[in-house]
């Protein structure tokens, strides 16, 4: 992959080379990202077809180490030479970059009406006014189920809670499988995978979330503790040892059959499809009871925005509306199985499983982590407060009602919801 | 060296020259020490005492150390912290330290083979890189494909295994001794080469007079290497004190569970440069430094002014 990476970038740098001589006339827009690992598909696929459509835009795509990527932006965008297009992190590390004027509007973008509010949420400012980068992907949570395991047990796929249990309870009786592969010692996959994939069920998505932005729901509130409880009856179904066990841990453990149920994000899918050997179905955070609205935590994960100083804004911004296409979000998301076009038109999937997860966005309403926006600018941090307290509620170290109780307590020493 | 004459002292029929040599051998370890460690040390002692207000670095006094202590959350913290870095620091001075006397006496046992390779083996770990040493313990720790469960159940113990590293009670137990593991040959070799140089003199007068065995180690041998204890007691305080990198690749950044593995070090850490959404501030992780750095030069004096005074030496 590396090797791949870095002739790909040599390739990219003698093709520019030679092109910035021989086509003068040529604009040539530089794509800057984290995303080394799609260097290939934006080389294969993604560029050829914006260039096939736009003659006379040359595009370079120039990833930084997911690691160094921030860091390095910020250097180059303060010294004037970084790209004409970035790539967004969600939420306050481009916001930022818009505030510090680095990143342009891109409201009257044409393209920018393909997206609803939710998905450009994560690079919109606090008052909905601006939007500075064009959404690209978001990764749903749901859980990923054991085919093979579900029809040897003669299972159904739970639709309510009480279904659910149902399931965990058949497959700890039978006792072939671990019922559900997740542990508490990395702390984050029960916050991520646990507390983030269920709960907006409980705090009916969006609705929640805003209102625990503008301070009229609190995190003690009926909506915020209920998907604690439930993680908290988790717990007997877990493995052996599950305060020990890693994400990595976990991950082995359902690819190698020993686990039944595993409660995913959709980014898994394509190491999951090369590792394991049974067949694999998904099914959606169940509802409380049968019939109610379901709700999904589709999150937005990367965005693509214009450089404010970009000496070929014109040609950027036809790139963006590119991106903002229906054609792109289709070789996006079938190249990359489990990051989602956030573009309103659907885009057909050819892996099975990834079109599992994205046709939840029909029957479910979608939201994002409710840690994410806003509410995680201050110390302590409430995105890293609820891994610790999501892990305790598990363990048994804190009742629901603590660990929320906890988590408020957290957040009211800092944030002050605009009245 | 009040007699060294002055260069003005027109008296003295004998100049002695002005000794350049020896400031030219000490400045390249005096510029190098200056600039990686006195230098910073100055600039975190400074970065302290500013805080950013209205996007301006300001001065603001001890009003950072005002936050840490008085502000209920950081005090939590903090204190849960510097709580959790003295148990750290007593399971060192309860296991390693009297480990490492007891693996000295042993191998200084004049009948006993194979010593070298013990030595050699005892002190590995310690050489062995941290990273290393973390993931290989969280490997024979886990409770899925880890040795200890196996082992525990082929003698029939299996109910005494726990995933000790993810329960709040044991965490920070089981990360100690992970760390005594790692670092026992340290205080084993000091003795050891303290051990060594007791003159046999000293022995066979304790064995002329009857002291041998047990009573010859308790009255003989370890008044005369309490001076090497004493040494390694604060080289234990100052390296757990600066301790960070075991914790966080066995326990991760936020030191959990719960914050129980969670120590001054990891706190910086997280303070300091951040952490998946927390930002980094860097006033508050300067603060934490020199707290931490107070701390250490605490434990330092009183043992260099109080405990090292008072301590008889022998000379032989």
């Amino acid at each position: 992959m590396t090797r791949n990476a870095i002739k790909g970038l040599l390739l990219a740098t003698s093709i520019l080379g030679t092109a910035g001589i021989a086509q003068a006339a040529d604009t040539t827009l530089t794509v800057e990202s984290w995303r080394n690992d799609d260097l290939s598909i934006w080389q294969e696929k993604i560029i050829p077809a914006f260039e096939a459509k736009n003659p006379g835009i040359k595009v370079v795509f120039a990833p930084t180490a997911p690691t160094e990527y921030n860091a390095a932006l910020n250097a180059k965008l303060d010294a004037g030479s970084a790209g004409d297009l970035i790539t967004c992190r969600p939420f306050d590390a481009s916001l930022e970059l818009f505030n510090k004027g680095h990143l342009a509007g891109l409201n009257d973008l044409p393209g920018m009406e393909n997206f609803s509010d939710v998905a450009k949420s994560a690079w919109t400012t606090d008052d909905g006014a601006t939007t500075f980068c064009v959404p690209m992907a978001s990764v749903i949570h749901g859980f990923i189920y054991n085919k093979d395991a579900f029809d040897q047990l003669g299972l159904k796929v739970p639709a309510t809670e009480a279904e659910f249990f149902d399931v965990l309870e058949k497959i700890k009786a039978e006792g072939s499988y671990i019922p559900m592969a997740m542990g508490t010692k990395d702390l984050w996959e029960a916050a991520t995978m646990g507390y983030q994939n269920i709960g907006p069920t409980y705090w009916k998505g969006e609705e929640g979330r805003k209102a625990l932005i503008k301070g009229e729901q609190k995190l003690t509130d009926e909506g915020w503790v209920e998907p604690f409880r439930v993680l908290a009856k988790w717990k007997d179904y877990l493995g052996d040892g599950f305060e020990a066990q890693t994400y990595p841990d976990s991950q082995n453990l359902f690819t190698l059959g020993r686990a039944a149920i595993y409660p995913a994000g959709s980014w898994e899918i394509g190491l999951f499809n090369t590792q394991a050997q049974f067949k694999m179905g998904a099914f959606p955070p169940p509802v409380k009871n049968a019939g109610d609205t379901c709700y999904i935590s589709d999150h937005n994960d990367i965005g693509i925005g214009l450089n404010a100083k970009s000496a070929n804004a014109d040609a950027a911004k036809k790139f963006l509306s590119f991106v903002a296409s229906p054609e792109f979000a289709d070789i996006y998301a079938n190249s990359l199985p489990g990051f989602f076009s956030l573009n309103s038109t659907a885009v057909k999937m050819n892996d099975p499983l990834a079109q599992e997860f994205v046709s939840w966005r029909e029957k479910c309403k979608p939201t994002i982590r409710s840690t994410y926006q806003i509410l995680s600018r201050g110390t302590p941090n409430l995105e890293n407060e609820t891994w610790t307290e999501s892990a305790n509620v598990i363990n048994g170290t804190d009742t629901p009602e603590q660990a929320a109780e906890k988590l408020q307590k957290g957040l009211d020493s800092w944030y002050k919801p605009a009245k | 060296m009040s007699d060294i004459p002055s260069t003005h002292d027109e008296m003295q029929p004998i100049r002695r020259p002005v000794r350049w040599h020896v400031g030219v051998f000490l400045l390249p370890a005096l510029i190098v020490y200056t600039a990686v460690m006195i230098l910073p040390l100055i600039e975190t002692l400074r970065l302290s005492l500013f805080n950013t207000v209205d996007g301006q670095s300001t001065f603001v006094g001890l009003g950072n150390f005002k936050v840490l202590f008085g502000d209920e959350r950081w005090a939590h913290d903090f204190w849960n912290a510097l709580k959790n870095n003295f148990v750290f620091f007593t399971i060192h001075m309860l296991v390693q330290n009297p480990i490492g006397v007891a693996l000295a006496a042993m191998l200084s046992l004049p009948k006993l083979r194979f010593a070298a390779f013990y030595r050699t083996a005892i002190f590995l770990p310690t050489l062995l890189s941290f990273v290393i040493v973390g993931f290989i313990w969280k490997l024979i720790l886990s409770p899925i494909w880890g040795v200890s469960p196996f082992l525990l159940d082929v003698v029939g113990l299996k109910s005494l295994f726990s995933p000790w590293l993810g329960k709040p009670n044991s965490a920070l137990i089981a990360v100690s001794l992970i760390s005594v593991w790692q670092y026992v040959g340290i205080p084993m070799m000091l003795i050891y080469a303290a051990l060594l140089n007791i003159p046999d003199e000293v022995i066979e007068a304790a064995e002329c007079d009857g002291v041998t065995g047990w009573s010859q180690f308790f009255k003989i041998k370890l008044p005369l290497i309490l001076p090497a204890i004493g040494i390694i007691s604060i080289l234990t305080f100052v390296g757990n004190f600066n301790a960070f990198d075991l914790i966080y690749t066995v326990q991760g950044a936020l030191a959990g569970p719960d914050g129980s593995t969670d120590i001054l070090g990891t706190l910086l850490y997280r303070t300091f440069f951040g952490f998946q959404l927390q930002l980094g501030d860097r006033s508050m992780g300067a603060t934490i430094a020199t707290v931490m750095f107070l701390i250490i030069l605490a434990g330092v004096s009183l043992y260099l002014f109080v405990i090292q005074r008072r301590m008889r030496r022998y000379q032989f």
